[in-house]
C-alpha cells in the first residue's frame, strides 16, 4: 500500500539530469556570452547611473521644487502639492534622503521603460486578436509568478547590481500597462469609432485621434498600477544588490533592527503616495470631459 | 498635402448629381452568409433562415432609387434593418450581395483606399447618439472631417465657424460635448457633417434621442438648410410623423424587406398593408395630406367664381380657408394661377376621416 501514500514521481536521477542540463546550458550561456550580454546592456547602465546621479547629486531644495512642480501640473491642486512636499521633507528628516533618491530614480526609469514598451504592446495586442490571446496567457503567468523567481535568471546572466535589478523590475511591473492599454482601446465607444470610420479615418488616424485619447484614462490607471508594482519590486530587488530604501529594509530584517525597518517602510509608503497621487490626479483630470453628463 | 487640393475640387460640385441606386442588396449576418443568399432569393423567410441555419437575415432584396438633392427617408421599427441599410451606403457594413451605384461608381467594388477617399469627400454621417469626440471642444469636433482629409487648420477652422454659426451654436465653440444638451450636441454632429461639404448626408436616427420639441426644431432647421444645400439626404427614423414631414420619398422596411415605397401621399392614402395602415392610423392626416392628392380634375367650362387654393396646401389649411369663405368647394391652382383641380369640403372631410380616401 506504500504507493498510495507516496505520489509516484519521475525518477530522481532523471529529474536531476534535467535540472543539471538546463542549469548547465544557462551557465554555459553566461560563460560564453556573459561579456557580450553585459556590453549589450552597458548603455542602459549608463542611463541608469546618469539618472541616479542627477537626482542624488542635485541640491535637495531643487529636487523638492521639481517634484512639487510636477505634482502641480499633474493635479492642479494645492493640497496634493502640499502633501508631496510634506512627505519629501519627512523622508529627509529621517535621514533617508540619499536612499530615497536612489529608489525614486530606479522606479522612475523603470516605469518610463515599462510604458515605452508596454503601450505599443497593448496596442498590438488589441489589433491582432491571436497575438492578444497568446499574450493574455503570458501575462497571466507573469502576474502569478512569485517575483523572487524573476531574480534568478537575471542574476545568473548579469550578476548583481543596477541593470539586473532594473530588468527584473520592468518585467515584473509591465503587465498592468499592457493589459489596460488593450482594455482602454477596447472600451472606446462603438459609435465614436463608427464616426471615425464614416469620416474616412485611416488606421493610424483612428488610433491617434480617437482610440488612444479616449483610452487615456484607462491607460493612466495602468501606469499608476505599473508604478506601484515597480516600487514593490524595487524593494525585493534589493536582494540582488539594488541600493536604496529596500536595502535598508533587507538589513533590518537580517539584523532585527525594528526601528530602521519601520522608518524605511514609512519612507517607501511616502514615495508610493507621492507617485500614486500625482498619476491618479492626472488621470482624473483627463477624465474631466469624458463623462456623459447629458444622455 | 495633396488631399487639400482635392477637397477644393469637391467644393465646386456643390450642386450635386449624387443619386444613389441600390440594386438587389442582401445582407445576412452569420458565419457563412454567402451560402444562404440563393435560399433567401428563392423565398426563405427571416424566421426560417434563423431557425434552420442560425443566420440572421438583415436585408432582403433591397431596391431603391434615391434621387439626387432630395430627402430619402427610410422608416421601420427596431430590427427592421434600417440602420443596417444606411451603413451599406458608406460601407460601414459589408453587404452579402448586391450593388450600390453612386455617381456611376459601385461603392461595393471600391478598394480600401478608394472607399476611404469616398467617405472623406462624398459622404458625411450624423449619428443617433451623436458620435462626438468627448475630449475635443465643439470646434475641434466640427473640424474633424476636414482634419482627417488633410485640410489645413486655418481653413478648416473658418469653414467650421461658419457652420457652427449656421446651426446656432455661436459662442459655444470652446465648450466640450458633455457640457451641452442633447439637442446642442446633435447640432455639433450636424455642423461636423455639413463642414465636410459632401454631396451625400447620411442621418442615422439623428433626432431619435431628442425631446419632441427639440426634434421639431431640428427638423425645421434641416428643411431650411436643404432648400439651399440640395444634398442627397438619407434619413433613418422610426417615427412616421418625422418621415412624413421630411421625406421627399419614403421607404418602409420590415424584417429586412421593403414593404412600401413612395411619397408621403402614397403612404397615407394608399398604405400597402395592415402593418403600414396601423402606423398611419395615429397620424394627423390633415397636416400631411395635400389637396393635390384628394382633388378631382377641373370641369371643362365652369363659369362659377370659386375661391382658389394653392397646390401643395395641406388639408388642414385648405379646410380652414374653405370654412372661412362661404363656399364649400374651391379650385386648386398651380404656380401660374391655372386651375389644376377642384376640391370640396366633403372630399376633405372624407380624406381626413377614412383610411383609404381616393
Amino acid at each position: 500500500m506504500d504507493w498510495l501514500f507516496k505520489f509516484p514521481q519521475l525518477d530522481p536521477e532523471f529529474l536531476l539530469a534535467v535540472k543539471r542540463a538546463i542549469d548547465g546550458a544557462l551557465k554555459a550561456l553566461t560563460r560564453g556570452y556573459g561579456q557580450s550580454i553585459e556590453d549589450f546592456f552597458y548603455p542602459l547602465q549608463r542611463v541608469l547611473i546618469f539618472f541616479e546621479n542627477t537626482i542624488s547629486n542635485a541640491p535637495w531644495p531643487l529636487v523638492v521644487i521639481a517634484i512639487a512642480v510636477i505634482a502641480w501640473f499633474a493635479a492642479r491642486r494645492w493640497t496634493v502639492v502640499a502633501a508631496v512636499i510634506g512627505t519629501l521633507i519627512a523622508i529627509g528628516l529621517l535621514g533617508l534622503w540619499q536612499d530615497a533618491m536612489k529608489t525614486i530614480s530606479l522606479v522612475f526609469t523603470s516605469t518610463l521603460f515599462a510604458i515605452a514598451i508596454g503601450i505599443p504592446l497593448g496596442i498590438l495586442m488589441n489589433r491582432y486578436r491571436r497575438l492578444g490571446g497568446v499574450m493574455q496567457t503570458v501575462l497571466d503567468v507573469m502576474q502569478t509568478m512569485p517575483p523572487f523567481v524573476y531574480l534568478i535568471p537575471v542574476v545568473m546572466l548579469l550578476g548583481i547590481g543596477r541593470v539586473p535589478g532594473f530588468i527584473a523590475v520592468v518585467i515584473y511591473a509591465i503587465p498592468p500597462i499592457i493589459r489596460l492599454t488593450d482594455l482602454g482601446i477596447r472600451l472606446v465607444d462603438k459609435e465614436v469609432l463608427e464616426a471615425a470610420d464614416a469620416y474616412g479615418c485611416s488606421r493610424s488616424q483612428k488610433l491617434w485621434k480617437v482610440q488612444i485619447p479616449l483610452a487615456m484614462p484607462t491607460i493612466m490607471a495602468g501606469i499608476n498600477q505599473t508604478i506601484m508594482m515597480a516600487l514593490g519590486m524595487v524593494v525585493i530587488a534589493s536582494m540582488i544588490g539594488v541600493q536604496g530604501l529596500g536595502l535598508n529594509v533587507l538589513q533590518a530584517i537580517a539584523n532585527q533592527y525594528f526601528t530602521q525597518g519601520i522608518f524605511n517602510g514609512f519612507a517607501i509608503v511616502g514615495i508610493a503616495i507621492i507617485f500614486d497621487r500625482i498619476s491618479q490626479a492626472y488621470g482624473h483630470r483627463l477624465q474631466k470631459h469624458r463623462g456623459a453628463a447629458h444622455d | 498635402m495633396g488631399t487639400a487640393c482635392r477637397s477644393t475640387g469637391v467644393q465646386h460640385m456643390t450642386s450635386n448629381n449624387a443619386s444613389i441606386e441600390i440594386r438587389d442588396l442582401y445582407k445576412i449576418f452569420g458565419k457563412s452568409p454567402a451560402r444562404y443568399v440563393e435560399a433567401v432569393r428563392a423565398g426563405m423567410t427571416k424566421a426560417e433562415l434563423s431557425k434552420a441555419h442560425g443566420q440572421i437575415l438583415g436585408l432582403n432584396n433591397i431596391n431603391i432609387s434615391m434621387p439626387a438633392g432630395k430627402i430619402q427617408v427610410v422608416m421601420g421599427l427596431s430590427g427592421s434593418g434600417k440602420s443596417t441599410l444606411i451603413r451599406h451606403i458608406n460601407r460601414l457594413i459589408e453587404p452579402t450581395s448586391g450593388s450600390i451605384m453612386i455617381d456611376g461608381r459601385d461603392v461595393l467594388d471600391m478598394s480600401e483606399l478608394e472607399l476611404r477617399e469616398f467617405r472623406r469627400n462624398h459622404t458625411a454621417m450624423v449619428f443617433q447618439r451623436f458620435g462626438l469626440l468627448p475630449h475635443r471642444t465643439v470646434i475641434d469636433n466640427v473640424t474633424f472631417g476636414l482634419e482627417v482629409r488633410g485640410v489645413e487648420a486655418a481653413k478648416s477652422r473658418d469653414t467650421a465657424m461658419r457652420w457652427i454659426d449656421r446651426v446656432g451654436l455661436s459662442g459655444f465653440e470652446t465648450r466640450y460635448p458633455n457640457e451641452l444638451s442633447g439637442g446642442m450636441q446633435q447640432r455639433v454632429g450636424l455642423a461636423r457633417a455639413l463642414s465636410n461639404n459632401a454631396s451625400i448626408l447620411l442621418m442615422d436616427e439623428a433626432y431619435s434621442a431628442l425631446d419632441p420639441l427639440i426634434r421639431t426644431d431640428m427638423q425645421t432647421m434641416l428643411l431650411e438648410l436643404q432648400t439651399e444645400l440640395k444634398k442627397t439626404i438619407v434619413f433613418i427614423t422610426h417615427d412616421l410623423d418625422e418621415a412624413l414631414r421630411l421625406g421627399d420619398q419614403i421607404v418602409i422596411l420590415r424584417d429586412g424587406s421593403i414593404i412600401q415605397q413612395g411619397d408621403s401621399q402614397d403612404i397615407l392614402l394608399r398604405p400597402a398593408d395592415d402593418y403600414i395602415e396601423r402606423f398611419v392610423k395615429d397620424v394627423n392626416r390633415g397636416r400631411f395630406i395635400k389637396v393635390d392628392a384628394v382633388m378631382e380634375p377641373p370641369p371643362q367650362s365652369d363659369g362659377r367664381s370659386l375661391p382658389k387654393l394653392k397646390s401643395g396646401l395641406t388639408l388642414e389649411t385648405a379646410a380652414k380657408e374653405l370654412t372661412n369663405s362661404s363656399f364649400d368647394s374651391a379650385y386648386v391652382t398651380g404656380d401660374g394661377g391655372q386651375p389644376l383641380g377642384l376640391i370640396s369640403l366633403r372630399q376633405i372631410t372624407a380624406a381626413l376621416s377614412s383610411g383609404s380616401a381616393a
